[in-house]
């Protein structure tokens, strides 16, 4: 059988952007990913408060998502954003890792529905909360 | 009585592309994407500069989505506050050195933002317009609308709701 977590981890680690944006896979599998993201001057959105801009946060998330659903047992291969949502709680904490955890909670043969929350290191209120829908797409 | 003689348009053009300067310059996430915008009159738009790192899916290859959420709440937080900001520019209450040492000038904050991707990016330059559908006091709504080679085929759009900078407690 395919180890699809490998195949998973491997695809989001030659992404550019990953790269660019410092994310680190942490989990994977089971229609459930972790994905990390490092402080970094180059990411802030306010440079008066270095604060993370909202943009940098999306796009974990949306990677965070679409490991999830990849690593879904139900999902033949690949996967793109049909629509993502985000709802800002708080700013995050300057000089703070951000740590993304997204769900698959339902996939059918065309559609996978996710959900997904970003905290700082202050894990009692999410700096962000995510869910969308993503397409599903043969390897 | 004599109508005061418009301005010479070198002066105009100086006023609100250095305060437009200032306001997007100062942020390094909107280098990091190497952003920057062009305008026409009040009218700004927003144009994303490909580059090999803005790739998500290296075997279409197509713009990753985060990428494009991104530009897309750029531009509209940009153009939310270039339209806040532009009658004070217009009027002498604010110039570019004001808008640079940041004291007076705050950025809307975005509660939520949703976006729909319609085709996938290519791997070039895109552009983007927002659209203030409702700006309150308190509470902003925008739509965006992201194409890249033909305007009429849009490659994603957004919509999003953003708590607009109040006026500091002590009045001023």
């Amino acid at each position: 059988m395919v180890d699809k977590a490998a195949i998973a981890r491997q695809f989001i680690e030659a992404i550019p952007h990953a790269r660019a944006l410092g994310l680190k896979l942490t989990s994977i599998g089971n229609g459930e990913a972790g994905i990390t993201m490092p402080y970094s001057k180059e990411l802030v959105g306010d440079p008066r408060t270095g604060v993370i801009h909202g943009g940098a946060v999306f796009a974990a998330l949306d990677t965070c998502c679409g490991a999830a659903v990849m690593s879904h047992p139900s999902a033949p291969g690949g996967t793109a954003t049909i629509d993502l949502r985000i709802d800002y709680m708080r700013a995050a904490t300057p000089g703070q890792t951000i740590t993304t955890q997204a769900t698959c909670y339902h996939i059918t043969r065309n559609v996978a529905f996710v959900r997904a929350t970003a905290m700082d290191e202050d894990d009692g209120l999410p700096v962000a909360t995510a869910a969308g829908s993503f397409t599903v797409e043969g390897l | 009585m004599a109508r005061t003689r418009p301005e010479p348009v070198q002066v105009v053009k100086q006023r609100r592309d250095a305060a437009l300067n200032a306001i997007v310059d100062g942020v390094p996430y909107i280098r990091f994407l190497d952003i920057g915008f062009d305008r026409r009159g009040d009218e700004l738009t927003g144009v994303l500069n490909f580059d090999q790192k803005l790739i998500g899916n290296p075997l279409l290859p197509a713009l990753h989505g985060g990428v494009t959420a991104a530009f897309l709440e750029v531009t509209a937080v940009i153009t939310l506050s270039w339209e806040f900001l532009l009658p004070k520019i217009e009027s002498g209450e604010l110039n570019a050195s004001d808008i640079a040492d940041y004291e007076k000038v705050r950025f809307p904050k975005t509660v939520d933002f949703t976006v729909d991707y319609l085709r996938s990016g290519l791997p070039r330059d895109a552009y983007a317009r927002a659209f203030i559908s409702r700006a309150g006091r308190r509470y902003a709504s925008v739509r965006v609308e992201a194409w890249q080679d033909n305007h009429a085929k849009l490659f994603a759009q957004a919509s999003g709701h953003f708590l607009m900078p109040q006026p500091t407690t002590d009045g001023k």
